[in-house]
């Protein structure tokens, strides 16, 4: 067998190949004017970057500390995301029960709403005088002006982007794996660990990164509900908003370095990131 | 039927106040007053060529709409088929789109940095006039939880207040300096509206706002006087938008400057510029 | 011992109970919708009857009022297509049962290799599953299913995928890995049944059409469908002296195995080959003489099959070149009584 080239599968998920692609050729045309929409501001804040200034820019102390504290919290609510959106993707991707359409509508809900008033809600929820204040109190903990509060922000708006797509993932791998492999005497659990997440792999990954980069630009939950102070909650869209009032060259350069991270993490996890199975 | 035009910003920003204290306020002034001739008590109501059908574009800063909304009414009474366009926003963003060639006629902006901004780039006919100041006050929430008496207080309470880097952050560094006490807020905000939303809701056991905004939330917070803050007022500026800014622009900003305007000015929280009793 | 099965699940219009000894193979045949894949899902745990019991060894898999899940059954389902474990090894996939059974990663492995072996798949034993060829992966699928060391095995058309060269390797394999196994073998194919299986179920429209030993069913089949695999004609009716009549009326001399009462639900069968085509109606023939409408045509090598509705006559290509058959030719089909076999269904 050896010294034969593999055969299909690693075809199956190679590029499809230079030839026939099945569009029309309007639609490269239309297509480049949409790239060429997200592309052009992009372009139009490199331009405007004062590069003499630059390093200086984005090496203060106030900018290091955004950017540090950006990229922990992020990191942080990443995990909290995948912690809690694991189980309620795969809920409501492979169990049938009364109201799921309703609770997948509402679990998208931070989608939608502004994120200003997410941080409202989050404020009536664990605020002082929230729900949960008295509980929390009660138990010493303090959420407000905190940066445990920026991470639960950044949860709460990104939360639906790793739900959604690994709801995807779930379905598109369908449960076919999952029943061969309890027949195989795998529990539960075992099937879980060992099967289904290992299968969604791409697809956890990518709704990861896509949380991680929302966390990243999260701005109007978490000056609502946390908000700003240098070190501890002021995150880089925040400083970058702060720095405008001051230093609209400073703002800029930062949010060239906040464009900088979340291409340099999406293309990482592009990269790193297995061949979708079937 | 004053149809606001608020910018797409202007709903993150409402509220937004940027005075900052204008050392040689005064002589600005008082070439504002003489250019004016309102300084001599005369009516701006008499009009002066406002033919009808006129309208002008009012830019002005957030903390100024509900005064400025009443003045526009007034003023389209008084002056039947002219218009006045109102355009709210923090002062930095109108200067920002001022620059960028928006069709103002009017801008007021809320600190003195910002109008001088425009000066030195010659988008502003003549001297801009002072017309307004506003000052700091303590914000504590109803019932004052933390029992915030003073100033000196606020060392011990979980303080909100502005980012030093906006106006109204500038104004509480002006007054430690005065009073010799350092504050540590758990939070600073980039702007007034963020602190007040915190008092409100009760997260903050105080925060710093303009007295004008205590006044607007009356119901809902208390309001702890800073008798030091008055030695560290800040300056609201108003001038004409050059170069063609219409004859009913100055008109307009007569009638802020004018008695009727100081009124209604003066009965939202703001205090007379410096040379008014 | 062995394995009993009896459920019904409404949505479905699945009625159906079977059973099988200790060591048996059953092959389940029948058309697409008769219910094959449901009975596998009801054995294997996949899927819940509404009314119904199991028996595998004689531990219950579910009754009225109980359900052993999947994964505690015993019961291992090798599914149409392979669906190895992409991102496991093959070795890691054959592994899979004794590791989720608890034993080392070490102990598993190596009766995993002890597996591959039995399937004649040493050597890939470090391929990726999308490396390999489609009979490759059936190969580790059974394997696989293996390790678990199932009381029952649930094989869904194990050869369907597979190209026609590697089919009779894999059938020589399962049959040899079969042996002595409880085993349920759902196939479109006869040749399956024969080789692998020591009886045979028919299931049509969610019931048993047929039930029996895998030589009583191609010998004697009581359904059209399996009358159909075995490729023989089958004439159902109601049996006459010498002979019976069918739904159309029109009779059929035949011979009897054994003494038949007239008027008793019967069969008679008859072998294509047995079958002589007329142009034109024979005169005085002391043979059945049957009316029909060509079909169709199915050329194969020296002979042609002509099908005329559910009946079929072989005959050789000359013959038919000569006769001028096409479908819609009106002919007449022949058959000896002595040709024809008539049981009792």
């Amino acid at each position: 067998m050896t010294g034969i080239r593999p055969l299909t599968a690693p075809e199956r998920v190679r590029r499809p190949r230079a030839g026939f692609s099945g569009l029309p050729p309007w639609l490269f045309l239309v297509a480049a004017l949409g790239a060429l929409f997200i592309l052009l501001p992009l372009a139009a804040v490199v331009v405007r970057v004062d590069w003499s200034r630059f390093p200086e820019l984005v090496t203060s102390e106030s900018s290091i500390a955004a950017l540090k504290l950006s990229l922990t919290t992020s990191a942080a609510a990443t995990a909290l995301c995948i912690v809690a959106g694991t189980p309620m993707a795969l809920v409501l991707a492979r169990s049938a029960f009364p109201g799921q359409q309703v609770l997948r509508a509402l679990v998208l809900l931070p989608l939608v709403l502004p994120p200003v008033v997410g941080g409202i809600a989050l404020l009536y929820t664990f605020g002082r005088q929230g729900l949960l204040g008295g509980t929390l109190r009660a138990l010493g903990v303090e959420i407000a002006f905190s940066t445990t509060a920026v991470v639960l922000a950044q949860t709460f708006v990104a939360l639906p982007f790793l739900v959604l797509s690994l709801e995807g993932a779930l379905r598109s791998a369908g449960g076919r794996y999952e029943a061969v492999a309890a027949t195989l005497g795998a529990s539960p659990t075992t099937v879980l660990r060992r099967v289904t997440i290992p299968l969604v792999l791409p697809g956890l990954l990518s709704g990861a990164v896509l949380s991680f980069a929302r966390a990243l630009g999260e701005f109007g939950a978490t000056l609502t509900f946390a908000g700003s102070l240098q070190g501890v909650t002021r995150t880089l869209p925040l400083e970058i908003y702060l720095q405008r009032e001051t230093d609209p060259d400073a703002a800029v350069a930062l949010s060239l370095v906040l464009v900088a991270v979340a291409v340099l993490v999406v293309g990482l996890a592009h990269r790193s990131s297995p061949p979708a199975f079937r | 039927m004053i149809p606001a035009a608020p910018s797409p910003a202007s709903g993150m920003r409402a509220g937004r106040r940027r005075p900052r204290h204008r050392r040689g306020g005064s002589a600005v002034l008082a070439c504002a007053l003489a250019l004016t001739g309102c300084g001599g008590g005369a009516d701006p109501a008499s009009g002066g060529g406002i033919g009808a059908g006129d309208t002008i574009t009012v830019f002005a800063a957030a903390s100024l709409r509900e005064v400025f909304e009443s003045l526009a009414e007034d003023y389209e009474a008084r002056n039947p088929g002219s218009e006045v366009v109102l355009n709210f926003a923090g002062s930095s963003d109108l200067a920002t789109q001022i620059e960028a060639g928006a069709p103002a006629d009017v801008f007021a902006s809320a600190d003195a940095p910002t109008m001088e901004r425009l000066a030195e780039a010659g988008l502003i006919d003549g001297e801009p006039g002072e017309f307004a100041r506003n000052r700091l006050t303590i914000a504590v929430p109803q019932g004052n939880p933390a029992g915030v008496k003073g100033f000196a207080d606020l060392t011990g309470v979980r303080l909100v207040a502005c980012a030093p880097q906006v106006p109204c952050g500038a104004a509480a560094t002006r007054i430690q300096e005065v009073t010799g006490v350092r504050l540590s807020p758990v939070s600073e905000e980039p702007s007034v509206t963020e602190v007040l939303g915190k008092v409100i809701s009760g997260e903050a056991d105080a925060g710093l706002v303009y007295v004008t905004d205590a006044l607007a939330a009356a119901g809902e917070v208390e309001e702890i006087p800073i008798p030091e803050a008055a030695e560290v007022p800040n300056s609201y500026l108003i001038g004409a938008v050059a170069p063609d800014a219409p004859e009913a622009a100055q008109e307009f900003i007569d009638t802020v400057t004018g008695s009727a305007g100081q009124a209604l000015l003066q009965e939202a929280g703001f205090q007379p510029p410096a040379d008014r009793p | 011992m062995g394995f009993a099965l009896q459920a019904a699940v409404r949505a479905r219009r699945f009625d159906v109970a079977l059973s099988m000894g200790d060591g048996e193979t059953l092959a389940v045949l029948g058309p697409n919708g008769a219910g094959k894949s449901t009975l596998l899902a009801l054995a294997a745990g996949l899927l819940r009857a509404d009314a119904g019991s199991a028996e595998l060894d004689g531990r219950s898999l579910f009754g009225p009022r109980s359900f052993l899940p999947p994964h505690r059954r015993g019961v291992c389902l090798l599914p149409q297509e392979p669906l190895l474990f992409p991102h496991l090894s093959v070795l890691d996939n054959v592994a899979f049962a004794p590791r989720s059974a608890g034993e080392s990663r070490a102990a598993s492995r190596a009766s995993a290799r002890g597996w591959l072996a039995e399937v004649e798949a040493s050597e890939l034993a470090d391929k990726r599953p999308g490396q390999l060829s489609g009979g490759q992966a059936q190969r580790v699928a059974v394997a696989r299913a293996l390790a678990a060391r199932p009381s029952l095995l649930l094989l869904d058309e194990p050869l369907a995928s597979i190209d026609a060269a590697a089919a009779p390797g894999l059938r020589r394999m399962l049959r040899r890995v079969l042996a002595g196994r409880n085993a349920v073998i759902v196939t479109h194919d006869l040749l399956d049944a024969l080789i692998l299986a020591d009886t045979v179920t028919v299931l049509e429209e969610g019931k048993v059409a047929e039930a029996g030993s895998t030589q009583s069913v191609v010998e004697r089949p009581r359904s059209s469908f399996a009358a159909g695999l075995a490729g023989l004609n089958f004439v159902p009716g109601t049996s006459v002296p010498s002979g019976l009549v069918d739904a159309a009326g029109r009779r059929l001399e035949a011979v009897s195995e054994t003494p038949l009462p007239a008027g008793v639900p019967a069969a008679a069968v008859f072998s294509p080959r047995a079958v002589s085509v007329f142009p034109a109606a024979p005169a005085g023939s002391p043979r059945n003489v049957l009316r029909v409408s060509v079909t169709d045509l199915e050329p194969h090598g020296e002979f042609v099959t002509v099908r005329a509705g559910h009946l079929s006559a072989e005959i050789s290509t000359s013959a038919a070149a000569e006769l001028d058959l096409g479908p819609g030719s009106e002919v007449w089909f022949t058959v000896k009584a002595t040709a024809v076999t008539l049981y009792p269904l």
